[in-house]
């Protein structure tokens, strides 16, 4: 069994968190489980409050009240990460898993310039490193992250940078102490779709040279397509579906991956094709439904679903759905396997 | 050809700067274009490119710096260029007559807006009703109270919402039903031209096919026109006839859709169509990008020749002098790019 854990550099094992708001429980994330590899993109898709964020923050430990994980584990390099004390997560945050977050300007500080910044990530985790050489070291992550004229960016504020100034800003700040796992949250969303590119071709150019594991979340499946190897993807806090980036692509399991896929227009589409728009509006996370959290926008909708959570079936090599259509379509397999 | 409904001519629109010598804050630059009736036209663009200020402008929602706006014919706005371009490139003010202007009120009925942050557009303390109903009585649409109510159920229902969300307050709507109440106020006018400014970007993907699918129906059924502006060029593309590409406030291209797409002329339209995700790992795979250097420069001291010159891979001495003209170089395909010559 230990064996077997140490295989992968991350395991996510049935997680459910939950945020206890004065007006109930909301459950953000409801039974997650899945793997992360080193050298491998793991994108997570779903639609605000569809609890990717959440999820991601647990890993770092970075929940904050009331927000609780109530069940699951999750294990790094062998390692339970929820059982962690403040000190240790404190040593794992930044050394061996870092994060990136969506909007730059609001998570580097405007009155130290960069080069502090960066140079106090370093020493959070080594406070005997001599400033000369933390100096040395932050640079060079500038330079790695296509920043030119260090010397000068080391001197400014936050401020005086472009958007996509600051989110290479805000990476190299994420890798200063060469983590193995990296999470991205919606890194590129605020961002012009030319700097995007930019960022993109960044975060793969990286991960060629440094072979860490990154979770990339993200709204947009055209980023998805891009950059990850794997997907997994959340509706209401529910992992619904999960497989190799091709298979999500070309043949969805998921009622609800088809209609994100058919709903977005295409830059490169040929001729004009009315969009077909999942219908329903997102699920009111105070008062979720029962059964399949989809079932009320589902165009399969059965009775079944409104009444209970399908459980996953593999529909493919590493690649599960959580869907009542699928759970059906095995059993009728497995019967006409006995049959035959 | 149809007729044309809006024509701009050398539009510019600065913001002057406090405590800044010149003209401030070139948003919009010398913009020429024009939109038949009852087609879209979509306006694409990075942010500070000035498509949002271009498009409030021609509303005259921002009053025009110089230029001309035609709409249905009869000329809204005119005035001359208020600026000397000197030998080193600066501008000095120069004095022109005043702006020969109509009184908007009449016109503010047939050009309307929806705008971009649904939330933000609402004001919060009035009912979603009262909302819909302020512009029904600023116009004196209806002639009693019946018929003030039965509009504002019947403006309510198309957008898809329930009449008894007339007594509600904006907070109680998700993103996506405040955008329908903004549609909403928008067509209670009648209008006959909406700029839709970035009417879904602040939406979930999956509901912002549903606005797209109700802005195209409602274009079918009432004949409206659009300017549609955002910065996602899959979805201008999807509901454009013919798609505007702005860089740094000014127009550098201007195609059918399609056309853009399979044949785009100016160097930042193929850069930008290269850096659009496409959802499918193949295509992404294969495809070749340009990945461009650099940043946007300041509009508020943009790059003296072609403003695109500073980022553009194909940048000569000559753009870095002269400003390229916007003309046609194909049937209805316009672009401003000097290696076109």
């Amino acid at each position: 069994m230990s064996e077997k854990k140490s295989e992968h550099l991350l395991e996510v094992d049935d997680l459910h968190v939950s945020f206890f708001t004065p007006a109930g429980e909301v459950k953000a994330v409801g039974g997650i489980t899945y793997t992360l590899d080193e050298d491998e993109v793991m994108g997570i898709v779903g639609e605000s409050g569809s609890g990717k964020s959440v999820e991601a923050y647990s890993i770092m430990g970075l929940l904050q009240s009331p927000g609780k994980v109530i069940a699951g584990s999750i294990t790094f390099e062998g390692e339970d990460v929820l059982a962690k004390d403040k000190k240790e997560m404190t040593a794992f945050r930044g050394n061996r898993a870092a994060m990136i977050f969506q909007n730059p300007m609001t998570s580097l500080n405007p009155v130290y310039t960069i080069g502090n910044q960066l140079i106090e990530a370093l020493k959070a985790h080594d406070k005997e490193i001599p400033k000369e050489e933390a100096a040395k070291r932050a640079m060079e992550m500038l330079t790695m992250v296509g920043i030119n004229n260090v010397e000068q960016r080391m001197k400014q504020y936050p401020h005086e940078l472009s958007g996509g100034m600051r989110q290479r800003v805000m990476i190299a700040m994420g890798l200063i102490c060469h983590p193995k796992l990296l999470i991205a949250d919606e890194p590129t969303t605020a961002l012009d779709v030319t700097i995007q590119a930019q960022i993109l071709e960044l975060m793969k150019s990286l991960q060629a040279q440094t072979h860490m594991g990154i979770i990339f979340i993200t709204h947009n499946l055209g980023v998805v397509a891009e950059i990850c190897d794997k997907v997994c993807v959340m509706y209401a806090g529910k992992m619904v579906e999960q497989g190799p980036v091709d298979d999500i692509f070309y043949s969805p399991a998921h009622p609800y991956t088809e209609g994100l896929l058919r709903s977005m227009p295409r830059v490169d589409a040929e001729s004009h094709e009315r969009l077909i728009p999942i219908e329903g509006t997102p699920v009111d996370m105070l008062n979720p439904p029962e059964g399949c959290p989809f079932a009320p926008r589902c165009e399969h909708c059965m009775k079944i679903c409104l009444q209970k959570m399908p459980p996953y079936v593999d529909v493919g090599e590493e690649h599960r759905s959580a869907c009542w259509l699928r759970v059906q379509e095995a059993l009728e397999k497995k019967e006409g396997g006995e049959n035959g | 050809m149809a007729e044309k409904l809006l024509e701009v001519k050398n539009l510019t629109k600065y913001f002057p700067v406090k405590g800044m010598k010149g003209p401030g804050v070139q948003a919009v630059e010398n913009v020429n274009l024009y939109i038949e009736k009852g087609e879209t036209l979509g306006l694409v663009g990075e942010s500070g490119c000035g498509k949002t200020t271009l498009g409030r402008t021609i509303l005259r929602l921002h009053e025009p710096t110089s230029g001309q706006i035609i709409y249905g014919g009869e000329t809204i706005y005119q005035r001359e260029y208020p600026f000397e371009r000197q030998a080193d490139g600066t501008l000095v003010k120069k004095s022109v007559p005043h702006a020969k202007a109509v009184d908007m009120f009449p016109l503010r009925r047939k050009m309307q807006i929806i705008f971009q942050d649904p939330a933000a557009s609402l004001d919060p303390r009035m009912t979603v009703g009262d909302i819909i109903g302020e512009a029904i009585d600023i116009h004196h649409l209806a002639e009693n109270r019946a018929q003030r109510t039965a509009r504002i159920k019947e403006l309510l229902g198309r957008v898809g919402l329930n009449t008894e969300h007339a007594n509600r307050f904006p907070h109680e709507f998700s993103g996506g039903q405040q955008q329908r109440v903004g549609i909403a106020r928008a067509l209670a006018v009648q209008p006959e031209f909406i700029v839709c400014d970035e009417p879904i970007s602040a939406l979930d993907v999956s509901i912002q096919s549903q606005v797209v699918n109700m802005l195209e129906d409602m274009q079918q059924e009432m004949g409206l026109t659009y300017l549609f502006i955002a910065h996602d060029l899959s979805v201008v593309r999807h509901i454009s006839s013919r798609i505007g590409v702005m860089y740094l406030g000014s127009l550098v291209e201007l195609a059918e859709s399609y056309e853009l797409n399979r044949n785009p002329l100016h160097p930042y339209t193929k850069t930008l169509l290269s850096a659009v995700p496409v959802p499918d790992p193949e295509v992404s795979r294969t495809r070749q990008r340009i990945v461009l250097e650099g940043d946007i420069p300041s509009p508020m001291n943009p790059p003296k020749g072609c403003r695109f010159h500073t980022r553009c891979p194909y940048a000569t001495d000559r753009c870095k002098q002269e400003t390229p003209v916007f003309k046609e170089h194909e049937k209805g395909h316009w672009a401003a790019c000097h290696l076109l010559d």
